[in-house]
């Protein structure tokens, strides 16, 4: 059974191809780690499955509520952390969003400071409170967009908690990249596209944990 | 449907909060309005029957121009962080999402509007209080249909260079309808003309306007945010 499928994704911006037939096929309860060089087209089809694109042609389907962490963080600078926890909670259907606010703070330690203003925040704090953000509603489905891109330290440290946890409860991860050696630690299964296309997807292996550069100069365009 | 209304709730409280807390557009557009009056006042030297034959059109060409600022801070107020994506991927409708910035628009723009009303009776020497009630249900109606086809206008251009300019060109044509039911309706009644069957029509006009670009506003919002 899967939780995300992308079934011969096209997207154009004007006359560029930047998704051309993409498939992809995510099982319930894994991490794939989606690789590919700048521009090969991770982001649009991230995009695409968060609903935040509509495909020029092809299709998807998501089976479970979303959790996606773009490259912006996502939080409103002039409400307090609790404030904007609380209306994503609300957004989100969340039944108790108050209690799920303040666990999601605690979760990423900054229940300390739940009143003070994002837009007061160290760059660190912020990218946790995004972290707390997209867990908040324990998704089954999480759609992250390089996630440990700029992360600091302690950000890294909650994330890959947060993410084992969430595969730990049966959750479904899509995680485009560039930091393949975090990534493959995760990941149960890979996908690396090339301009726009899926050119392999399959199980992380133990030479691609060894050696993440193994899938670039085995599947990638410089081997052939 | 109800969770829909819930997240249009929250949208409209969080965009309020967030411009109570930065006033960035009321200021603005209270500033702005009450500037205009002013100047219009030193400008036309008028006699104070020529002013009620001007009153009507002269407030809402004001207020038009506070709605504009108003609602183009609408869905610009998402952008930073990139917030509008997670309002997008979260499972609220993109109705709600409209209908909540609409609502919070319609409030804002509502607080100029009584701002300007006293020192437009000042200024004018114009005695608006005598049909308070009806006037009120005017400036409900027609700040409504501001606000709604402003919103869907904010949404259209929001990821535009230059929506500043492109907002007020789409919106303007648009609602002139609205603004010739609502410029007659004021005139009528600041001048003491509240029962006339011109003024019914005008009022029917009002409401024509406010359910037919609602209605539509809410149903194409979708084709305009995800693309």
């Amino acid at each position: 059974m899967h939780a995300v499928a992308a079934d011969r994704v096209w997207k154009y911006f004007g006359d560029y191809p930047a998704l051309r037939g993409a498939d992809l096929e995510v099982p319930k309860g894994s991490c794939l780690a989606l690789l590919g060089r700048n521009g090969a087209g991770k982001s649009t089809l991230l995009r695409i499955l968060a609903k935040l694109s509509k495909p020029t042609k092809g299709e998807v389907r998501i089976d479970g509520a979303i959790g996606y962490l773009g490259h912006g963080i996502g939080v409103y600078d002039d409400l307090s952390a609790y404030e904007n926890l609380i209306l994503f909670g609300q957004l989100q259907g969340v039944a108790r969003p108050a209690e799920a606010a303040i666990e999601a703070l605690q979760r990423v330690g900054l229940e300390r400071v739940k009143d003070g203003m994002a837009r007061e925040f160290s760059r660190g704090m912020r990218q946790r409170l995004a972290v707390a953000r997209a867990f908040l509603h324990h998704p089954q489905i999480l759609l992250l967009d390089e996630p440990f891109t700029s992360l600091d330290d302690k950000a890294i440290a909650v994330l890959q908690t947060l993410l084992v946890g969430a595969l730990r409860d049966g959750a479904t991860i899509v995680m485009s990249t560039h930091q393949i050696r975090e990534a493959m630690e995760l990941a149960t299964n890979v996908a690396l596209l090339e301009r726009g296309k899926i050119v392999h997807a399959g199980p992380r292996t133990q030479d691609m944990l060894l050696d993440p550069g193994w899938l670039y100069r085995t599947y990638g365009e410089s081997s052939s | 449907m109800k969770q829909g209304f819930r997240s249009a709730f929250a949208i409209a409280k969080k965009d309020l909060r967030t411009e109570l807390r930065t006033k960035e557009s009321i200021n603005a557009a209270a500033s702005f309005a009450v500037v205009i009056l002013v100047l219009f006042s030193f400008a036309f030297p008028l006699e104070r029957d020529e002013f009620y034959a001007i009153s009507g059109g002269l407030l809402w060409l004001v207020y038009s121009f506070a709605g504009a600022l108003i609602v183009n801070r609408g869905f610009a107020r998402e952008l930073p962080n990139d917030c509008l994506d997670v309002l997008i991927a979260s499972p609220a409708p993109g109705w709600a999402i409209f209908l909540g910035k609409a609502v919070a628009a319609f409030f804002l723009l509502l607080i100029v509007e009584f701002i300007c009303l006293p020192v437009f009776g000042l200024f004018y020497n114009i005695r608006w209080t005598d049909s308070f009630g009806q006037l009120v249900l005017v400036i409900l109606l027609a700040t409504w249909g501001i606000t709604v086809v402003g919103t869907a206008f904010s949404a259209v251009t929001v990821n535009v260079r230059v929506r500043e300019l492109m907002l007020p060109v789409l919106l303007y044509p648009m609602i002139i309808p609205l603004l010739i039911g609502a410029m007659g309706l004021t005139t009528a009644l600041l001048s003491g003309e509240s029962s006339s069957a011109d003024n019914w029509d005008s009022f029917r006009l009002l409401i024509a306007f406010d359910a037919i670009y609602t209605a539509l506003a809410l149903y194409l919002i979708d084709f305009v945010l995800i693309v």
